[in-house]
């Protein structure tokens, strides 16, 4: 079983319009040394695989096809394994 | 002349699509369920507005991937006409049936009222009975406006006289002031505003209803004259 962390961001190249006010916001709070506020998505994924290898190359299809949109959008995949979950009784 | 309104969990402006079609345009129309794998019955395909699968991870992005988007992929090809509205745009963006992706809106508000759009191009097959350069009123209702395409896309789309309509008061930060696109081969047009919402003065603007008969009056001359 392996914990697999997706986070997905807009590229460097795209405006990101919340992070903007995000920005905006603290900067107003007086947290002048905020450079850059990048908004993303955080996902989390169980997934049975034979090899943290091969729960990878499945993650980064299902990031290619689904779970990121790679006109605008960068993903990075971490991936943690997790000891077998007993299930039921 | 047949049409197909798409329907996915969470499309709402399918009734006005219907509607548009039905009352508006005097032509048959059916709804057709997102699990439904045979569209070979219709002439035209129409992708409405809404939130579809509830704007889940991505607007249109699991919509995308429905049964019924197979059929769409082959129609496209096929040369069918097929036209997405607002949400049914961001469909065929994700579906990679038109290029680009959409962003939140600038304003990061939900943006909804009438507005001024030029059109750019009225050689398509949506907007023949357009002048070119008019401006038209249709409204907007949208949170994920916010068109975006890389210069090496936006070039193209310029060459190939692809941008349909343009914003005259941009109210989302498209680049290029970019409502509304269509393919290479003239035939799937996506548009943020709504111009199903626009067929009768008593809805505040009659100007949406030439897209439709635009639609009908090239596919007659496709299909019927030759009869």
């Amino acid at each position: 079983m392996f914990k697999v962390m997706v986070h997905v961001t807009l590229k460097e190249s795209v405006l990101d319009p919340q992070g903007s006010a995000v920005k905006k916001s603290l900067h107003t709070m007086q947290y002048e040394e905020v450079q850059d506020v990048r908004i993303g998505k955080y996902m989390e994924l169980d997934i049975q695989a034979d090899s943290e290898q091969a729960a990878r190359a499945r993650v980064t299809e299902m990031c290619e096809k689904l779970l990121s949109n790679p006109v605008i959008e960068d993903y990075e995949i971490q991936i943690q394994e997790c000891p077998q979950q007993v299930t039921g009784g | 002349m047949k049409f197909a309104v798409l329907v996915f969990p969470g499309s709402n402006c399918d009734v006005d699509m219907y509607h548009a079609i039905k009352d508006g345009l005097q032509m048959d129309v059916d709804y057709v369920w997102h699990h439904q794998t045979d569209l070979s019955a219709y002439d035209g395909i129409l992708l409405p507005g809404g939130f579809s699968y509830g704007d889940y991870l991505r607007s249109g992005a699991i919509a995308r991937f429905a049964p019924v988007m197979g059929e769409v992929q082959k129609a496209a090809k096929e040369g069918k006409l097929i036209l997405g509205v607002c949400n049914g745009f961001q469909v065929l963006l994700e579906a990679g049936l038109l290029p680009g992706a959409m962003r939140r809106n600038d304003s990061l508000k939900f943006r909804c009222f009438h507005t001024p759009l030029e059109v750019v191009n009225n050689q398509t097959a949506f907007t023949t009975q357009y002048d070119q350069g008019e401006i038209i009123s249709i409204p907007i209702a949208h949170g994920d406006g916010n068109y975006y395409c890389d210069p090496a896309t936006l070039q193209d789309l310029e060459k190939n006289n692809q941008i349909v309509f343009k914003y005259q008061e941009n109210p989302n930060g498209s680049v290029a002031d970019i409502a509304g696109v269509i393919n290479k081969q003239g035939n799937v047009l996506g548009m943020m505003p709504h111009p199903e919402r626009a067929v009768e003065t008593l809805l505040g603007s009659a100007d949406g209803k030439r897209l439709f008969t635009s639609i009908l009056a090239n596919w007659r001359e496709r299909h019927v004259t030759n009869v």
